[in-house]
């Protein structure tokens, strides 16, 4: 049995009172959104807060508008993206990502704003405290080395979900409230390559909105690397976005997932598909920076050389769909089956 | 200090004193003595511990005892009506759906609530659904059979009297 350890619990009704909570001692202080990666890391002992600040009593966090693009509380379910028109209409990259986040009964808890600031993971870091114990912990809790690469002076676990990439691609940012404050950041700016602080938001402040400018002529798209059709995490993944002008590419965002500890946005890449035609020859090229560029770490599954080489395939595929080929056998053959429209 | 509790468990009120630091899953099994929903990996990883909270289908592992106060829970005890089975359990009966039994009361959830959704889905749409449960024994045909053939039953009326 794995029990949870003690905790002193929290339900705010509102941004403020939560962000008051949460100012009293943000250091031994987490938030709790769905749960599903907070859970399971208390029962391992990977994050042990002494207090907990229960989110879902505060029914503005889960409100989507509809502005100048979306804006999405940061409570908002994964299920309710999936099953938002909106999002499939015009976000078909973010729409292909949260689909393939975890199971769908995860996803009726998952919220977008816990995908966001989802811990980082490793093969040396998600097991229960016995396993870990047992290699004398590692750098990211309780322990000094990292196993990964002992010579490291920084913890390289792996930046796993699935949202960022596809959010990053969009151009989304995000809102940041604490008690003394409120600032908006880019989302990629929420991030750093560090496995440990892997979030440049302060421990005193609540993620509470995810705002996506207008899909305008954009195109974007999501391909996911992991074992099952189901309940895996991405190993290797790729968010393409692309606006055209007729067949040739004004403006374009590759972002990689799962091959850092932040995802990993590749602009040179990126930058190489402007003003051109996507012929095979280019996109193979791209997809080839993109590979040099990713550096994943030996702390996943999958041997490291194939996940490596993988990206350099959903790269190819990604570029293919936002080229209007048709990927859907493909993308069936790498998810297992179909992505569905579930109204 | 425990934690008093007040919930709807399978259309009936429920009161439990509980220890605060439980999970849903452990207040159903131990404070309730409601077994059918099953202990798996205790992490989210096997859908075992799938209950209808608010009508939704949820793992009750990851959801914690303060967060259930005054809301809806139907475990897979709450299917059964007055004695009688609902058309889902009499189908895996049948279909050889359920082999050693864990997975099932989960998966019975899972199937539910697509139904309730859903009163006739595609193949597609159920191997969907029931993505988040694992089954060790039966691999997983006999299981789609069984949902298929109770979407069959409950179009005959077979529908249980609420
Ligand atoms: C078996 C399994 C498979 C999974 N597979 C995937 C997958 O394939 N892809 C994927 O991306 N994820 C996956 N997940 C992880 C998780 O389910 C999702 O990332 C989910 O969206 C997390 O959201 P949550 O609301 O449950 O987060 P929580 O667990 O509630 O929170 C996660 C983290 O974010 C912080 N947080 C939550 N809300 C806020 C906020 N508003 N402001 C600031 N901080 C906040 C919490 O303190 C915590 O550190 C999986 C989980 C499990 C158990
Ligand atoms: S990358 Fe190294 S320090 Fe980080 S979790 Fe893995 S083993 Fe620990
Ligand atoms: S016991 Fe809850 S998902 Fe396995
Ligand atoms: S019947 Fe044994 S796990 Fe499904």
């Amino acid at each position: 049995m794995m029990r949870l350890p003690s905790y002193r619990y929290r339900a705010p009704k509102t941004v403020q009172d939560a962000a008051a909570w949460l100012a009293e001692s943000p250091g031994d202080t987490m938030l709790l959104a769905g749960g599903t990666d907070l859970i399971p890391n208390m029962k391992r002992r990977q994050q042990v807060p002494s207090t907990v600040v229960g989110l879902r009593g505060i029914t503005e966090l889960s409100r989507t508008d509809d502005r100048d693009g979306l804006e999405i509380g940061a409570g908002v379910t994964l299920t309710s993206l999936v099953h938002d028109e909106r999002v499939h209409a015009r976000y078909l990259g973010l729409w292909q990502a949260v689909g393939q986040i975890a199971t769908p009964l995860l996803r009726n808890m998952g919220t977008i704003g816990g995908n966001i600031c989802l811990d980082t993971r490793c093969t040396y870091y998600d097991q229960s405290f016995e396993w870990r114990q047992a290699i004398n912990f590692c750098m990211k809790k309780d322990g000094d080395t990292c196993w990964v690469a002992t010579s490291s002076d920084k913890c390289l676990a792996v930046s796993s979900t699935d949202a960022a990439p596809a959010l990053i691609a969009l151009g989304a940012t995000v809102r940041l409230v604490s008690a003394t404050g409120t600032r908006e950041v880019a989302l990629t700016d929420l991030y750093a390559n560090d496995g440990m602080h892997y979030l440049t938001r302060r421990s005193d402040e609540i993620l509470t909105t995810v705002t996506l400018p207008k899909a305008d002529g954009w195109r974007t798209t999501y391909w996911k690397l992991r074992r099952r059709g189901s309940f895996d995490f991405p190993v290797a993944a790729v968010a393409a976005a692309a606006r055209f002008d007729g067949d040739r590419i004004v403006e374009a965002r590759i972002v990689l997932g799962a091959v850092a500890s932040r995802p990993l946005e590749v602009p040179a890449a990126a930058a190489r598909l402007a003003g051109q035609p996507l012929t095979d020859d280019l996109i193979a090229s791209v997809a080839d920076d993109a590979y040099t560029l990713a550096k994943p770490m030996d702390n996943t599954d999958f041997e490291l050389v194939w996940r490596k080489k993988t990206v350099r395939s959903l790269v190819t595929s990604a570029l293919r769909e936002l080229r209007g080929d048709d990927m859907r056998a493909a993308r069936t053959k790498l998810a297992r089956h179909p992505l569905l429209v579930i109204s | 200090m425990k934690l008093r509790l007040n919930l709807s468990v399978n259309g009936e009120p429920a009161e439990a004193l509980v220890d605060p630091d439980k999970t849903l899953l452990e207040v159903l099994r131990e404070d309730l003595q409601l077994t059918g929903t099953k202990h798996g990996c205790e992490l989210g990883e096997c859908g075992a511990c799938a209950v209808l909270l608010d009508d939704q289908p949820v793992l009750s592992c990851l959801v914690v005892s303060h967060e259930c106060e005054g809301r809806s829970v139907v475990t897979v005890e709450g299917l059964t009506v007055d004695g009688r089975l609902h058309p889902l359990q009499e189908c895996f009966a049948d279909l050889g759906a359920s082999q050693c039994g864990y997975c099932t009361p989960g998966i019975l959830i899972a199937a539910k609530a697509l139904l309730d959704r859903d009163p006739n889905p595609s193949r597609d749409l159920i191997r969907e659904a029931l993505s988040g449960n694992l089954c060790r024994c039966t691999g997983y045909q006999q299981i789609l059979d069984a949902v298929q053939a109770s979407i069959v039953r409950l179009g005959e009326g077979g529908e249980q009297k609420k």
